[in-house]
């Protein structure tokens, strides 16, 4: 991975790709660089415009519940964070597919990056869903299916955080962490049915059901809005770290072949 | 190619197998998965009174009687229901906030000789409705929904009501 990263860094590092399928496009870090460079800006605004939108609304502008009171404004972060949980380890998953089948490099480094920020998100989720349960269940913790699946969730992202990060080479580092990301992912479907299949303490879902939503639109509403912005900040923060770890190679490279030419020179 | 393909088939092979054997897992340990047991789970099953095991269910419209002991300390006698079966829950301790008739409840404890249940734990179980205010009242004056006799009526229902009905002062 180091290798195919590091041979775009020197001038030719804008040599086309004749026969580049999609797929590999963008594992010219010189590319990558370019394209997201412009996104990002975009990115950042949307995400804050966004979510100011959003937290205003649910937070001050929405009404509460007839029985939660006021504690159901903890779901406009909790359900967002939850989404981002599952929705992020899916993409772990894609990277994890990605790198072992293609051997794309930057999937490798994206899968990377996106590892601590999704066990962030999932700690959030824990943390708000706790604080949730606690004046509306009356308890903060329970072994249900759900909270255990999300804790098991919570601890895929840390073991795959440290464990590419645990090799001296990278490449079997980036191997390692897929093969693991990808066994994780049964444990995804167990975490969005296990309100189905068991019976917990933890309620079904509310939106995404067959029927309609359980959730009246001006609660609905607001939710997705600070669903969406949760979102686009997700992607702007593990897009941003990506970046900083494709440019931080190139340094390393950079500074490998300075001193590998004054140690010739000298010699 | 014919090495991705190849690594492509293993992927596929190790998911497929992995898949099956969780399922399997899964469905061999249902019975331990499951957070509570029903009133017509624990009717059927009869758990011998030394295992303790959590119940869960509505509260009965009607059941709940609450009582003050002698050292001052509240107590409550409930009937938990799933429909077609029901059993009366005693508790001694602060119910949640939530706790109310019609609400879902899981309780732990022990089921005693007299068939009754004696909880040391209870713990309000919200559904998946989520209602302002004003929604809930609108339904609850046009008879459509009393919440001690159960879950809301169907989402489609009222999840688009407007939330200042133009029959306020009438109704």
């Amino acid at each position: 991975m180091d290798g195919r990263l590091n041979a775009g860094t020197g001038a030719t590092a804008a040599r086309p790709n004749p026969g580049g399928r999609s797929l590999h496009r963008f594992a010219n870090p010189g590319r990558f660089l370019r394209a997201t460079g412009r996104l990002m800006p975009i990115l950042w605004a949307a995400a804050l415009l966004v979510l100011g939108v959003g937290l205003v609304w649910g937070l001050v502008l929405s009404p509460a519940d007839w029985q939660q009171g006021e504690t159901v404004r903890i779901m406009y972060v909790h359900v967002p964070m939850a989404w981002l949980a599952m929705g992020g380890y899916t993409g772990l998953a894609v990277l994890s597919v990605m790198s072992l089948i293609w051997r794309h490099p930057l999937a490798d480094l994206t899968a990377r990056e996106l590892s601590p920020v999704g066990a962030a998100v999932t700690a959030l989720c824990l943390a708000t869903g706790s604080l949730w349960g606690k004046p509306m269940w009356g308890t903060w913790w329970v072994w249900d299916a759900r909270l255990t699946s999300v804790l098991v969730l919570f601890f895929l992202w840390l073991g795959h955080a440290s464990l590419v990060r645990s090799f001296d080479d990278p490449e079997r580092g980036a191997r390692a962490g897929a093969i693991l990301a990808l066994v994780g992912f049964v444990n995804v479907p167990i975490v969005k049915f296990s309100v189905d299949w068991w019976n917990t303490l933890h309620q079904p879902a509310s939106v995404t059901r067959l029927n309609a939503p359980g959730m009246h639109v001006d609660i609905l509403y607001p939710l997705l809005v600070c669903a969406l912005g949760f979102t686009l900040l997700f992607a702007a923060v593990v897009l941003a770290r990506t970046r900083a770890a494709v440019m931080e190679r190139r340094v390393r490279a950079l500074q490998l072949a300075r001193a590998r030419r004054e140690e010739g020179a000298a010699a | 190619m014919t090495r991705k393909k190849r690594r492509l088939m293993i992927l596929l092979l190790a998911g497929l197998g992995l898949g099956t054997a969780t399922a399997l897992t899964l469905t061999a340990f249902q019975d331990n998965l499951v957070f509570f047991l029903s009133p017509s789970d624990v009717l059927a099953q009869r758990p011998p009174g030394e295992r303790a095991f959590r119940l869960g269910g509505l509260v009965e419209a009607g059941s709940v009687e609450r009582h003050t002991g002698a050292d001052g300390r509240p107590s409550a006698t409930f009937r938990v229901t799933d429909g077609p079966s029901a059993i009366t829950v005693t508790y001694s301790g602060v119910l949640p906030d939530l706790f109310r008739e019609g609400q879902g409840v899981v309780t732990l404890g022990k089921l005693q000789p007299d068939g009754s249940f004696r909880a040391s734990e209870v713990l309000a179980r919200h559904d998946e409705t989520y209602m302002p205010p004003e929604v809930a009242d609108a339904l609850r004056r046009a008879g459509h929904w009393n919440p001690a006799q159960g879950a809301a009526p169907p989402a489609a229902s009222w999840n688009t009501a407007p939330r200042q009905p133009e029959g306020r002062s009438g109704g």
